[in-house]
């Protein structure tokens, strides 16, 4: 019988170390970077330093060597915690390194990938732009052969961890021409931070991710060499489908360490609280819905597992992932939602942590594939 | 520099609870941990050996079947060598047989600078251990230490007591306790968790790999045993005198006297 749900003691230690540092060093400061809208580059070299960048980068290539449920838990643990400081994470991990490891030269991987893997510096991957978010296909940005190099020009939007004190450069979706059926040929091109023609600008005043740097990129003639291609001209377009397919994963793993943070701290205040003479978790309205955020986060951690296992032995995923990236956001805003109703009054004050996943979990719906591409994802699997 | 570093895991005492009833620890359902301290011993071995050229950080627990994650743990901080000694006939060992099981165990191992160990358990708390071990090995000792400095074969311990500071200066081999106050211990990193699974054995000895006198080891071995644990109760019950302080002074008196908190 090849069905199991037992998890290796394996998984278990690397939840562990990965709870251990969210609490010991992410926790005391979460509250006051979400505040001040700070990316923090100290905690992400730290979470270079125990190995939570390159997760799922083979050691030959400066990575971690694990395998992708293992990422998955470290990002669900350090989500637990904090949607910023996991979201620097899963972007990049999944958007900053796994393109490069999977599509890039050998020069390109020996290159970035060393400095990336140890959180010594990141990577932004820029696809979304002003007039091309879900309809990818409107991507405006252009790069024109000329001689041995290529010419950028365009813009991109809401890129993360594109423009911190430690980014090396951001990965660039553009336009290089038609297919024969008159569709857009698209490459992927990394361009360094510095570059002539390529300047930044962080988003401020976002609603959530306050501790998570997002940023504009803005291409004016800018120049880049050929060997900055990721693979090959005209790869673009596959690269980008199999980055968010991994992508999405990494944002399941957000929903439901967001989730079970929120459900966490709404279950002990329910213990704590006491109104007409015991806790409020004695009265069933309470507790029920404790009962429906313990069952959504566990339908929801064995859906995204399953995905994992199904990309981890090299199966088609792609279904399984945007079911696992919509249930887990939607279960996330739902949690979140609960757990501040139960704190009451008090959940809506940033003194209580509640608050933050609030809003932290709201990204989650949109980012990596809005709900509604990824039900239109679905149901093209399914033959509609 | 070789340092063996020993470890034991206990219940999370911060979740132990007490039975109203009895008054007995709750054991049951309780998550074990590496003893805090034991973590800290791991983390000075792991800088000490990083300052020196070579050489192997071990750690050695004696404990039940289970306590091999333990060991993974160490693993995944980074050290080099795992041994588990375990065998049902170290069962119901006190702080003597199980220091001399281990110095059995540390003679098997035979090569070592060093031996660090926590100061206490948080389960035991009696911090017997390491100096027992010391003694059973014959080696120099210093407790509770803070500060450890190398240089060649000689060792600096730094102390602090209270108002005292207590610098001892050693010949390896030796033995030192370390206090939680002497680093913060290392994360486990990702890619020694996987090492730690993959590449490294945890070695078990069992009574039969170590050459031990019978009547030392186990609960036979044991000249002390936990008698009963109990949890304080505390009441605030105390007398109220209600008369003009001239009058109550000699109630007090008498009352401090009966309960002999003062004795003359």
């Amino acid at each position: 019988m090849k069905l199991c749900y037992q998890m290796d003691e394996k998984y278990e230690m690397i939840r562990m170390g990965a709870r251990e540092f969210a609490e010991g060093e992410i926790k005391p400061v979460a509250g006051e970077l979400d505040e001040k809208e700070e990316f923090s580059v100290s905690l992400t070299q730290q979470m270079g330093d125990i190995g939570l960048f390159g997760m799922t980068v083979p050691e030959a290539h400066g990575g971690q060597g694990l395998d992708y449920i293992s990422y998955i838990i470290a990002v669900e643990e350090i989500a637990r915690v904090d949607g910023s400081q996991a979201a620097t994470l899963a972007a990049g991990n999944s958007l900053g390194i796994n393109p490069i490891d999977i599509f890039g030269s050998e020069s390109q991987r020996r290159k970035y990938l060393p400095d990336l893997c140890q959180g010594k510096t990141l990577m932004g991957f820029g696809l979304t732009e002003p007039n091309a978010g879900s309809d990818a296909g409107a991507t405006s940005t252009t790069a024109v052969k000329e001689g041995d190099s290529w010419i950028i020009n365009g813009r991109k939007t809401m890129t993360t961890n594109a423009n911190t004190p430690i980014t090396k450069g951001s990965m660039v979706q553009a336009v290089t021409g038609a297919r024969p059926d008159g569709k857009p040929n698209y490459t992927c091109f990394i361009v360094e931070n510095g570059t002539p023609g390529f300047t930044l600008n962080t988003m401020k005043r976002k609603l959530m991710w306050r501790g998570s740097n997002t940023a504009e990129l803005f291409f004016n003639n800018c120049r880049v060499p050929s060997d900055a291609v990721l693979g090959n001209p005209g790869d673009g377009f596959k690269q980008m489908l199999a980055t968010l397919d991994g992508g999405r994963l990494s944002i399941g793993a957000m929903g439901i360490g967001c989730a079970q943070g929120a459900y966490e701290a709404a279950l002990r205040y329910s213990k704590e609280r006491i109104q007409f003479g015991r806790p409020i978790c004695k009265q069933q309205a309470i507790a029920f819905k404790l009962a429906d955020m313990e069952l959504k986060i566990e339908l929801a951690r064995n859906l995204l597992y399953k995905a994992c296992w199904l990309a981890e032995n090299k199966r088609p995923f792609g279904k399984e992932a945007a079911m696992s990236k919509l249930y887990c956001s939607e279960i996330a805003r739902e949690v979140a939602d609960e757990a501040v109703q139960i704190h009451g009054g008090y959940g809506l004050f940033k003194d209580y942590d509640v608050e933050r996943f609030y809003r932290d979990q709201r990204l989650l719906q949109i980012g990596e594939g809005t709900s509604e591409i990824l039900r239109l994802v679905i149901s093209r699997a399914i033959g509609c | 520099m070789n340092i063996i570093v020993t470890v034991k895991q206990v219940p999370d005492t911060h979740e132990v609870k007490i039975d109203p009833k009895t008054g007995a620890l709750i054991r049951k359902g309780v998550p074990s941990i590496i003893n805090p301290e034991d973590k800290n011993a791991i983390e000075e071995a792991l800088r000490l050996k990083k300052s020196s050229d070579d050489g192997q950080v071990t750690v050695l627990s004696m404990g039940p079947p289970q306590a091999e994650s333990t060991l993974r743990e160490a693993l995944s901080m980074g050290v080099d060598r795992a041994i588990l000694v375990s065998d049902r006939a170290f069962a119901g060992a006190d702080t003597l047989a199980t220091s001399y099981t281990l110095s059995m165990a540390i003679k098997k191992i035979e090569k070592y600078d060093l031996i660090l160990c926590g100061s206490q358990t948080i389960d035991g708390e009696t911090g017997q251990v390491g100096p027992q071990l010391a003694e059973w090995l014959n080696l120099p000792q210093a407790t509770h230490a803070e500060g450890i400095n190398i240089q060649g074969n000689l060792v600096t311990v730094k102390s602090n007591f209270d108002s005292v500071t207590r610098v001892i200066e050693m010949k390896t081999p030796a033995l030192i306790t370390v206090s939680n106050r002497i680093n913060k211990p290392r994360y486990k990193h990702m890619n020694k968790v996987l090492r730690a699974y993959r590449d490294k054995a945890v070695v078990t000895w069992s009574k039969e790999d170590l050459k031990l006198n019978p009547i030392r080891i186990g609960l036979n071995g044991s000249p002390t045993w936990v008698k009963k644990t109990f949890v304080h109760r505390h009441s605030r019950d105390g007398i109220v005198i209600e008369k003009p302080a001239a009058n109550s002074a000699e109630d007090t008196l008498d009352f401090i006297l009966e309960k002999a908190l003062l004795k003359f």
